[in-house]
């Protein structure tokens, strides 16, 4: 059975639909690109994976583990194995981005039923998840992403991401805003983590992040629906012609 | 015009009786019971201030102070030895203890062992009772005589601390003003004089504490002389009982060059009222007012603030945070003035509520009134919930709800504690608020 199981969603913001009936199944191990234009509903869908107030799914359902992800509470979701890489990481003043990671790691552990790690051994845990990303330890001594660079920013995401293991990793538009230099390094920092255990959902416009982070599978999302599903050469071909036979597929 | 009889409130008449009872045995010469005098008499003129009394708009203390207590008088033996339990939110901040049970000095509670070299600690009923020249110079010449919460301290105060810093003495240890009240539902008008020298540099904590279940009522008044270049960091802690009134007020004159940090924590008590009223007289000081307040259920609390700019060149940060559940009601009122000659005034105030109720009420009234031309003066003021994208990103991130909630609102908080200079101190106030959020669950 695929990790993540998603049959004929449907969901919208404010009773907008927005995403019109979306299949996809990723198992344990692959990386899965989705790649369409501005509004097809890219970012919709990773915001109700993640369980984000105000994206009401309508109809269909989405298991996770077999279980049903709509039951949980964002927080349980996350601890359940799901990490989202936000496309904007908020700053947050005031909250010690030690402090963040700690509470995030314990809290998921705890839920688990692991028990906490204690200062000493989780500060050695993050120094070598930073040391093997390439993050400054100058950055774990802010405010969560106060003052931080876009491309801190999006390293911050894939710091939190090795740090909390997730079996489900869906970045959205984490290319967004990067040069290439900040691109190769996150894809590094991605790339570092694929494991068989461990799978990807990589949300992008650009078939740029793609080549960094090559995926097994592409599908192209339109409108709110998955129209077309290739390998990884279908990236290439988007790049090449555009999107525009597909926003008039879907809506034919 | 003619005069207006004003019916007089059950708590009134009962202050009226107290007074013309308890005058005659209050310590102090004739100077003070004139002063007793005319502050009583301003009350008796005025009435307990009320809604209509601008400085008084948001706490009506006509209508929330039904009945007046009886005055306190001397703590019984059951009240000293829960005293020395009080104390315990600073943890291990190493302090010296001055205890005062119902507003009365405890000396076998207090710690006067030691004294470093220029340092002097008295109680004001000794002051007052032997005529002490310092005490008698300064008594009643900082704080207004017209604010009548004042007035009333004044009329009734029995005793409080006298604290003299020689000049250039440093006070490593801080002193700890705990005012502690006892189960008696009584009224307490304790008076303290803190008064540093030039060069001087100590930390006040003024901390109030009392049992639930009791409406006391407590009134008390701080004059504080800091002299020039001195430095004086004070810390009052307010964590009444849960019925308890508690109106306080801090009246302070700070010199040239002189460094000055207020900071308050508003956490218990059924209707607080904290009013500061501080005169920057000597050029050049720098000045740190702020304050954290976390209210829950019915509680309310006030704090305002004049802040009077006189000399030039001065610098005051003004943050005020206050965190409002239930259906508390949160005041601030800020006003800063800066005079003619007060040029170069550099005054900044923030104050910001967050709401975690849609029942719960923040009044912000920030004021600025500028007579220089050549000043560096703004104000800002919000209220609202908190940020939903916020509490997503750290849910995303596996934490649960309310800690998510907990999370941001130590950092909101941690804006105005951040600015207090005594690690421990900041330390202990935060592991408060971290209780605090644990008991809202």
């Amino acid at each position: 059975m695929a990790l993540l199981e998603v049959t004929n969603l449907h969901a919208g913001i404010d009773g907008k639909e927005i995403l019109r009936g979306v299949d996809l199944a990723v198992k344990a191990g692959e990386v899965h690109a989705i790649m369409g234009p501005n509004g097809s509903g890219k970012s919709t869908l990773a915001y109700v994976f993640a369980g984000k107030n105000g994206y009401e799914p309508t109809a269909g359902e989405v298991r996770f583990d077999g279980k049903d992800l709509f039951e949980m509470e964002p927080d349980e979701r996350a601890a359940a194995g799901l990490f989202l890489a936000f496309q904007y990481p908020l700053e947050i003043p005031g909250v010690a981005t030690m402090t963040f990671l700690r509470t995030a790691l314990n809290a998921q552990r705890k839920k688990r039923g692991a028990p906490e790690l204690s200062t000493p051994d989780f500060i050695k845990r993050v120094r070598e998840v930073a040391r093997n990303l390439g993050v400054d330890q100058e950055m774990l001594r802010r405010a969560v992403n106060v003052g931080f660079s876009g491309g801190e920013k999006k390293r911050n995401e894939v710091l939190q991401m090795a740090l909390l293991e997730p079996r489900l990793a869906v970045l959205d538009e984490t290319d967004s805003g990067l040069d290439i230099d900040a691109l190769k390094i996150v894809a590094d920092g991605v790339n570092r983590l694929r494991s068989p255990q461990r799978a990807f959902l990589v949300i992008t416009h650009y078939q740029r992040l793609l080549n960094y982070i090559v995926p097994d599978v592409v599908h192209v999302l339109s409108r709110g629906r998955i129209v077309k599903t290739g390998g990884k050469e279908l990236a290439l071909e988007l790049e090449a012609r555009g999107y525009a036979e597909y926003q008039e597929e879907a809506v034919a | 015009m003619t005069d207006v009889k004003v019916i007089k409130t059950a708590a009134e008449t009962t202050l009226a009786n107290a007074f013309a009872e308890a005058r005659a045995r209050l310590p102090g010469d004739d100077a003070i019971a004139a002063q007793r005098e005319a502050a009583f008499e301003l009350f008796a003129k005025e009435g307990l201030p009320h809604r209509r009394i601008e400085e008084w708009k948001y706490t009506d203390l006509r209508a929330l102070m039904r009945e007046a207590k009886p005055l306190a008088g001397a703590p019984d033996a059951a009240a000293r030895e829960r005293a020395k339990t009080a104390g315990a939110l600073l943890g291990d901040v190493e302090t010296r203890r001055l205890v005062f049970v119902d507003g009365v000095f405890v000396a076998e509670l207090s710690d006067l062992s030691g004294l470093e070299r220029g340092l002097q600690i008295g109680s004001l009923a000794a002051a007052l009772a032997e005529g002490d020249p310092t005490v008698l110079g300064h008594l009643g010449k900082l704080a207004p005589a017209r604010d009548v919460a004042v007035a009333l301290n004044t009329a009734f105060m029995g005793d409080g601390a006298v604290i003299r810093i020689g000049a250039g003495a440093t006070i490593e240890r801080p002193l700890h003003l705990l005012f502690v009240a006892s189960q008696k539902p009584a009224a307490t008008f304790a008076r303290s004089l803190v008064v540093a020298a030039p060069g001087a540099r100590a930390m006040i904590i003024e901390g109030y504490e009392g049992p639930a279940g009791s409406e006391y009522q407590v009134n008390s008044a701080l004059e504080m002389v800091v002299g020039d270049r001195a430095h004086v960091d004070l810390v009052k802690i307010i964590t009444e009982g849960a019925d308890a009134l508690h109106v306080s007020t801090l009246a302070a004159a700070v010199a040239a060059n002189a460094r000055f940090n207020a900071f308050t924590f508003t956490l218990g008590g059924a209707v607080i009222r904290n009013q500061m009223f501080l005169n920057f007289d000597g050029e050049d000081t720098v000045a740190g007012i702020r304050g954290a307040t976390l209210l829950k259920d019915r509680q309310h609390a006030d704090t305002t603030l004049f802040a009077n700019h006189i000399a030039a060149g001065c610098q005051s940060r003004e943050v005020f945070k206050a965190v409002l559940d239930d259906d508390a009601h949160g005041v601030f009122q800020g006003r800063i003035v800066v005079r003619r000659g007060a040029q170069k005034t550099d005054a900044k105030m923030m104050t910001r509520a967050l709401l975690l109720s849609e029942r719960a009420e923040a009044d912000n009234k920030p004021e600025l009134e500028i007579f220089a031309d050549d000043v560096q003066c703004g104000h800002g003021a919000t209220a609202g919930a908190l940020d939903e994208e916020l509490k997503f990103y750290l849910m995303a991130r596996g934490i649960p709800a309310a800690e998510a909630e907990g999370l941001l609102i130590q950092a909101f908080l941690g804006e105005a504690i951040d600015g207090i200079e005594h690690a421990g101190l900041r330390e202990a106030l935060m592991e408060r608020v971290a209780a605090w959020l644990k008991a809202r669950g």
